[in-house]
């Protein structure tokens, strides 16, 4: 993790820019770019939250919340107040953060798996606010006629163009974020990820890092909203239920919790999962998430990103 | 024009008499609290020989209103045999977990434990759709629905049913905790696992047993309630969380702090639902908890330095 090699990163960055050029050469998945703009989305939530999975050692049950409110803020300033659309992405961003500290910071300061009730409470309360505040967010209906993006009369109306926006914005979401965990600020997390006590000792306030990092990822699933909302022009509350915060924890186990580029894998493979490849199971796709996540945890504790290291590992000890 | 929550309340019951309205929300209110109590000592079992926050707590009592469905209206053993059987088969669902999906895990940490139960109750919860569908069942009541009228309260007989059930979890919890040596050997373990395997505390035997226990007390839990308010597929995320949130608000591990969160959840809830918005039914019980967590981190009954000193 503190190495960061330059070509798989080269290597991802290529696959990013090719891939609409490759899927529409290739017939049954020239549709792929739409379903990569919502992996895209979802990387941005997971990046966040493999800050607060891997290095805070805390589990958030409740990331679809934050991720609504990005979606709702920008929605509700954008139709009902005529704001730009980008000025309700930071609008949002901080609303979240806010929320986030303010949910966190009592639940931090104890040891222990306080915030995965506190989150868990949470997103159940957001949601059930998206539903019943008809007047703001247009109640179990949703909302519609959301403006898309543009920048200086360059429309981002396309497929291509979104693909091109979101996965720009999860670049950078990227770098920064590996550039916080090279920062002193990175190195107290990766004190506090190796030993709580030993770096409670060094003088770190633990709990402080930890509510920084939980509002940094709110502020991620927030922006994520925001980028949906501008996309489908239409937003829901069904959208950001208890199911999708538990798919996050999905994309996070089934990636590996310590990795950013877990978090990618992650995200990626459940958004083809939810949308494209399990729609034939629909009776059974609760069932597949479950077993899914069950034998990941059992079988592959590192996610699909410490898959390389065992298997090379396996490899230079054939015994 | 808009008036406050209380004018528009006394406007919406003009016919019946305000306080007759509030004790009637309270006696409902107590009904479901014991629900939330017995859910909540589910997981206070589990969470003090393990650590674990079990989310699939809820699945249990999921299961033990449908299973109880099954067996009960489907198959039409009698209320007795039907009432074991259930519990039986979902301390069976209980053990499994605790086999296939806790134990075999590799590199147990808190949050993989979590996730692991997060897992199991999706599992849980898709086979329940599977097999029974997504409509919600009835159950007879145990002892026929005429109401029993208490000065212009309406107490439906399955109330009763319901809060005698908690009193017998209780006291028969009490009495296994403090006075059997297998109760002894599982509070050792909840104290400090390494010292009890020392003293010839088979650990892995006790945790199973927690399992066995809490999918048992979700099972009684489903059964008493479904005939108040039917049972689907769908309930058990929702019922571990207010279980789950009652046993934060008692403070996590004490088990008359499970009541009494149970109980005040319950009440929270329906006195909320009634007088103010019932559209937030949900949402009440939980902001309190949230407030709650804010500022008594430890819950009402809990203790700062026990939550503190906690191994994770």
């Amino acid at each position: 993790m503190l190495q960061i090699r330059k070509a798989p990163i080269a290597a991802g960055m290529l696959f990013i820019l090719i891939f609409p050029w490759a899927a529409d050469r290739i017939p049954g998945i020239d549709h792929y770019p739409d379903v990569m703009i919502f992996a895209g989305i979802y990387c941005l939530i997971t990046i966040g939250l493999s800050l607060l999975m891997g290095y805070a050692g805390q589990i958030s049950l409740g990331h679809a919340a934050f991720y609504g409110i990005g979606a709702y803020v920008s929605g509700i300033l954008t139709t009902r107040y005529g704001f730009d659309p980008w000025l309700c992405m930071p609008i949002g961003a901080l609303a979240a953060a806010a929320v986030a500290v303010a949910v966190g910071a009592p639940s931090l300061r104890l040891r222990g798996h306080y915030l995965a009730m506190a989150t868990l409470a949470f997103g159940v309360i957001v949601n059930i606010f998206f539903r019943e505040q008809r007047q703001w967010t247009g109640g179990p209906d949703g909302m519609t006629g959301i403006p898309g993006l543009s920048l200086f009369s360059f429309e981002f109306d396309s497929i291509l163009s979104y693909y091109y926006l979101v996965w720009g914005i999860v670049a950078a979401a990227f770098f920064f974020t590996i550039a916080l965990i090279q920062s002193p600020v990175g190195r107290a997390l990766r004190a506090i990820h190796t030993s709580e006590p030993a770096a409670a000792a060094m003088g770190i306030p633990i709990a402080r890092y930890k509510i920084f990092v939980f509002a940094f990822s709110a502020m991620l699933a927030s922006l994520a909203g925001s980028l949906y909302a501008h996309y489908m022009n239409f937003i829901n509350p069904g959208t950001f239920d208890l199911f999708f915060s538990i798919k996050l924890v999905i994309m996070m186990a089934l990636g590996g919790m310590h990795s950013i580029w877990g978090a990618l894998v992650g995200a990626v493979l459940v958004a083809f999962l939810s949308l494209e490849w399990l729609h034939f199971f629909e009776q059974f796709e609760i069932l597949i998430y479950g077993a899914i996540l069950l034998l990941v945890t059992i079988f592959l504790p590192e996610g699909l990103a410490g898959l390389p290291a065992k298997l090379l590992e396996r490899a230079r000890r054939p015994s | 024009m808009r008036h406050p929550w209380f004018i528009r309340a006394a406007q919406r019951m003009n016919s019946i008499s305000f306080a007759t309205q509030v004790l009637q929300f309270i006696v409902t209110g107590l009904t479901v609290g014991a629900i939330y109590a017995m859910v909540a000592i589910g997981f206070n079992i589990i969470y003090n020989v393990t650590e674990i926050i079990n989310l699939a707590q809820g699945e249990f009592v999921m299961l033990g209103g449908l299973v109880m469905v099954f067996m009960h209206v489907s198959v039409g053993l009698p209320l007795v045999p039907a009432f074991l059987s259930t519990i039986f088969l979902v301390m069976l669902v209980g053990i499994v977990m605790d086999r296939l999906g806790i134990r075999t895990i590799r590199k147990p940490s808190v949050m993989t434990l979590i996730i692991a139960t997060v897992a199991v109750s999706i599992i849980i919860k898709g086979v329940a759709m599977l097999l029974w569908g997504k409509s919600p069942y009835d159950l007879p009541a145990f002892s026929g629905r005429t109401p029993i009228q208490l000065g212009g309260v309406v107490v439906q007989p399955q109330y009763l049913w319901v809060i005698g059930f908690l009193i017998v979890v209780a006291v028969g919890l009490t009495y296994f905790f403090n006075r059997t040596i297998l109760g002894k050997a599982m509070r050792a373990c909840a104290d400090n696992p390494s010292a009890a395997r020392l003293v010839g505390i088979d650990v892995e035997k006790m945790v199973l047993l927690s399992f066995a226990l809490s999918a048992a007390i979700g099972a009684v839990a489903g059964m008493t309630m479904t005939p108040i308010a039917l049972m689907d597929y769908d309930r058990g995320a929702m019922l571990a969380i207010k279980g789950f949130g009652a046993a934060i608000l008692g403070g996590l591990g004490s088990f008359p702090g499970a009541i009494l969160g149970g109980l005040l959840i319950g009440l929270i809830e329906s006195l909320g639902a009634g007088l103010l918005l019932s559209g937030y039914k949900d949402a009440y019980a939980l902001i309190i908890l949230l407030a709650v967590l804010f500022v008594r981190p430890s819950g009402i009954l809990g203790n700062l330095q026990v939550t503190k000193f906690k191994r994770f």
